[in-house]
């Protein structure tokens, strides 16, 4: 008799814990042949509510680690990502990849993580400035994390871009909800194993499955929600988020990209979700000769 | 070791006070009866004919009437600018367009007199600050700028930019030729034309930066100007032909133009209301603390989006402190803009006095403690005493709205962590200030506390090169500084 094999519950990944959505609400994921692959968690508005809170909450914390700290961590899910790639190429080709393309696409994930990684403690050095006024002060402008940040994935593909749209996001500091691609969730819940075994506090990524049209009013409309980050290009969902953002003077991004192509990696995104502040401190006027060799 | 305290001396402010008037003169200063609009190199009428009235805050008295602009107004403008854009000014070498922004610098300078007379006249402010702030840092801003229009690509690594097109800039009345500087000069140097919305209550300036735009020699269509109220400015966000939106004003106003501008594809800079803490530990030099407390909020009546309105005194040092700003407050001077002895000028305009006069009103029945100073103040024109609201809490409204006046509200703390939390939880994040003599303590603070710009052991210092602008609900964007070109380029 042939064994009987286990099969995954796909869930969420909210504030480091993997809870089914709290609505008890599901979609079935179907295979080419109409078979079932798994039930996935429809989320609800209160599931990501809840997230808003976990990220929020680990805000502080991870806005605060050294760049370098983040750097490792982000190294680290590259490695943890690396050694589990038989998996999610396994789950690409269920959602209909073919085995090159498959494969493909979960090295260049590594490689994407393994990209921003360098950059956590870089990009501050290239966009800050010292800024020489008039006046007798020193001036200075750096980089700082936006906050919390939403985020709609691409649609097309199920590792990549979910992959994309997170690590310039945490690379800068940030912590986000990242709704995954609905017709292709299972790399998702997938990822999230892998970020829980990666160092990564609780809370700084969690990541929801559902449906974009329900969900994205909802994350543009919360007011502790820092910036939106859509990764589509439909233009009454970019036009009706927008409007909502402007509630609490969200940041709006439309990252319609194509994460195969090398030029979409680049810390112009980091950019994107980080405030620029300035620092004044007087500067004492004794000596005003300067040094004289 | 405790020595034994001396005996506390007190200010009489009743006599020894008195300033003969320093009034600058207006003499030479040249003002139209009317003005229209600056639309393509000319200065034309409104197409409506219709014309409101400027006023001097001070006396009430008017100073010229200026055309009331409307859709069709801002279309024409509009449509000057985009043929400029295609015509002229896109297809220049950008060297020669960085010489016409140093052209403007200079003509400013050679005006500056003039410039700040009327700055003062139509806004209120006093003199000392037109003529020493906001008239040479708007010529300082056209000049740093300037310099950039032909370094662009060293700006942002990786990148070649490019201009958007047609800016549509929306200004507020409480800096109006600085912030007219600040919006045209980073515009113009990224290689976009303009079509810029003076507030309609401070117009005048505006006007006299038009006719030095003209005697630049700029191309026409390059620099328009339309005034009006908010319907002109609504017009100009919702022209199809602008690119990009850059607007300073209210946090209200700015959510109604990010809601408007959703789905356009226009790029959008805001620059927004504040309320930023302005935070004392026991450290601090108070004598310095004391000026810059002062500086922060009664600098330009408090009419500043960054003004230091939330005063946070660690407790060991609160009663002295305020007994000393206090007595400092007892010797400033409100009154006549044009005298060069007044620290605090007059309200910008009867509407925002009414607002004020409301808050402080609210402030009493929310059970604040309020303080004024003695003095008097003129019996005409719009003028408001510098407030104090000792006691106030986290939760009154006047402690977490912007009044955008001479009204600071006091609160107490203990720990760092405390003030922290205290200066964070408010929509706003715009600027703060911290005084301390301990440099550890400044960095843990300017690192955390959530706002754009930071001044430690200082207060309310603007410079061209230095970015300003807010985080959260404070607005998105920088203007200012090598980061303030990212609002008018496509990167």
């Amino acid at each position: 008799m042939t064994r009987i094999e286990v099969l995954k519950t796909y869930k969420l990944y909210i504030g480091g814990q993997f809870p089914r959505t709290e609505s008890g609400r599901y979609y079935p994921l179907l295979d080419k042949k109409k078979n079932v692959i798994a039930n996935i968690c429809l989320s609800s508005r209160k599931d990501f509510r809840n997230a808003v809170v976990a990220a929020r909450g680990a805000f502080g914390g991870w806005s605060g680690r050294a760049a370098f700290n983040r750097s490792q961590i982000l190294y680290r899910i590259a490695e943890m990502l690396e050694t589990r790639k038989a998996q999610f190429i396994e789950e690409l080709l269920l959602q209909g990849a073919t085995k090159s393309q498959a494969e493909k696409e979960v090295t260049l994930a590594v490689d994407r993580l393994v990209y921003y990684s360098g950059w956590c403690d870089k990009f501050t050095a290239v966009f800050s400035s010292v800024n020489p006024v008039q006046s007798s002060h020193f001036n200075f402008s750096v980089p700082e994390p936006t906050g919390v940040v939403a985020a709609v994935a691409s649609e097309d593909s199920s590792l990549i871009g979910l992959v994309s749209v997170i690590a310039p996001i945490i690379a800068g500091g940030n912590t986000c909800i990242v709704l995954a691609s609905e017709s292709k969730p299972l790399c998702a819940v997938t990822f999230g194993e892998v970020l829980a075994t990666s160092d990564l506090p609780g809370g700084v990524v969690n990541i929801l499955t559902g449906n974009a049209g329900e969900l994205i009013s909802h994350m543009a409309s919360h007011m502790d929600v820092n910036a939106l980050v859509y990764c589509g290009s439909d233009k009454a969902t970019i036009k009706s988020a927008q409007e909502l953002s402007a509630l609490n003077v969200k940041r709006f991004f439309n990252w319609s990209l194509n994460w195969n192509d090398g030029s979409s990696q680049n810390p112009y995104l980091i950019c994107d979700l980080q405030e620029i502040k300035t620092t004044w401190h007087p500067i004492e006027n004794i000596g005003t000769g300067g040094a004289k060799y | 070791m405790s020595k034994k305290s001396k005996p506390e001396i007190t200010l009489n402010f009743n006599q020894g006070w008195q300033y003969a008037p320093a009034p600058e003169s207006s003499d030479h200063i040249r003002l139209e009866k009317k003005y229209g609009h600056f639309i393509n190199g000319e200065f034309v009428a409104p197409a409506s004919g219709k014309y409101f009235t400027s006023y001097n805050p001070s006396n009430e008295k008017p100073l010229a009437d200026v055309g009331k602009g409307d859709a069709r107004d801002m279309d024409k403008a509009v449509k000057a600018a985009k043929t400029a854009y295609d015509k002229v000014w896109k297809k220049m070498p950008a060297a020669e367009r960085g010489k016409y922004l140093y052209r403007i610098a200079r003509m400013i300078q050679e005006r500056a007199r003039e410039l700040a007379v009327i700055e003062s006249m139509d806004g209120g402010k006093p003199i000392r600050e037109s003529r020493d702030i906001d008239v040479p840092l708007a010529a300082a801003h056209f000049f740093y700028y300037a310099g950039w229009a032909d370094k662009l690509e060293y700006a942002f690594p990786g990148r070649t930019p490019e201009p958007l097109g047609v800016a549509g800039q929306i200004i507020p009345w409480n800096f109006p030729l600085l912030m007219a500087a600040w919006k045209i000069a980073p515009a113009l140097a990224c290689g976009n034309t303009v079509v810029l919305k003076p507030a309609e209550s401070t117009p005048l300036t505006a006007m006299k930066l038009a006719e030095i735009i003209r005697d630049s020699g700029l191309p026409p269509g390059v620099v328009n100007i339309v005034n009006g109220f908010g319907d002109a400015g609504a017009a100009l966000v919702n022209h199809k032909d602008v690119a990009k939106i850059a607007f300073t004003g209210s946090t209200d106003v700015g959510k109604i133009i990010q809601k408007a501008v959703a789905g356009t594809g226009k790029k959008l800079t805001l620059e927004l209301g504040g309320k930023a803490a302005n935070i004392v530990f026991e450290d601090a030099p108070l004598d310095q603390a004391v000026e810059g407390i002062i500086n922060g909020i009664f600098f330009n009546q408090g009419h500043v989006c960054c003004a230091g309105s939330r005063l946070f005194v660690q407790e060991g040092v609160a009663d002295k402190l305020i007994r000393k700003l206090k007595d400092r407050i007892e010797t400033l001077r409100v009154g006549d803009p044009l005298d060069k002895n007044t620290d605090v000028g007059a309200i910008n305009s009867k509407e925002q006095l009414e607002k004020i006069s409301y808050y402080i009103g609210l402030g009493k029945e929310e059970g604040a403690e309020m303080w004024q100073p003695s003095g008097n103040i003129p019996q005409t024109g719009y003028f408001c005493r510098p407030t104090l609201f000792l006691n106030a809490s986290q939760s009154h409204r006047i402690v977490q709205e912007e009044i955008f006046g001479p009204v600071l509200t006091i609160q107490t703390f203990r720990t760092v962590e405390e003030v922290i939390e205290k200066a964070n939880n408010i929509p706003y994040g715009l600027s703060a200030g911290v005084w301390t003599d301990k440099g550890s303590r400044i960095f843990n603070l300017t690192g955390k506390l959530r706002a754009g710009v930071v001044w430690a052991n200082t207060y309310n210092k603007f410079d061209p090169v230095s970015p300003f602008g807010g985080y959260k609900e404070s607005g998105f964007g920088r203007e200012g500084g090598v980061q303030g070109l990212a609002a008018y380029l496509k990167i």
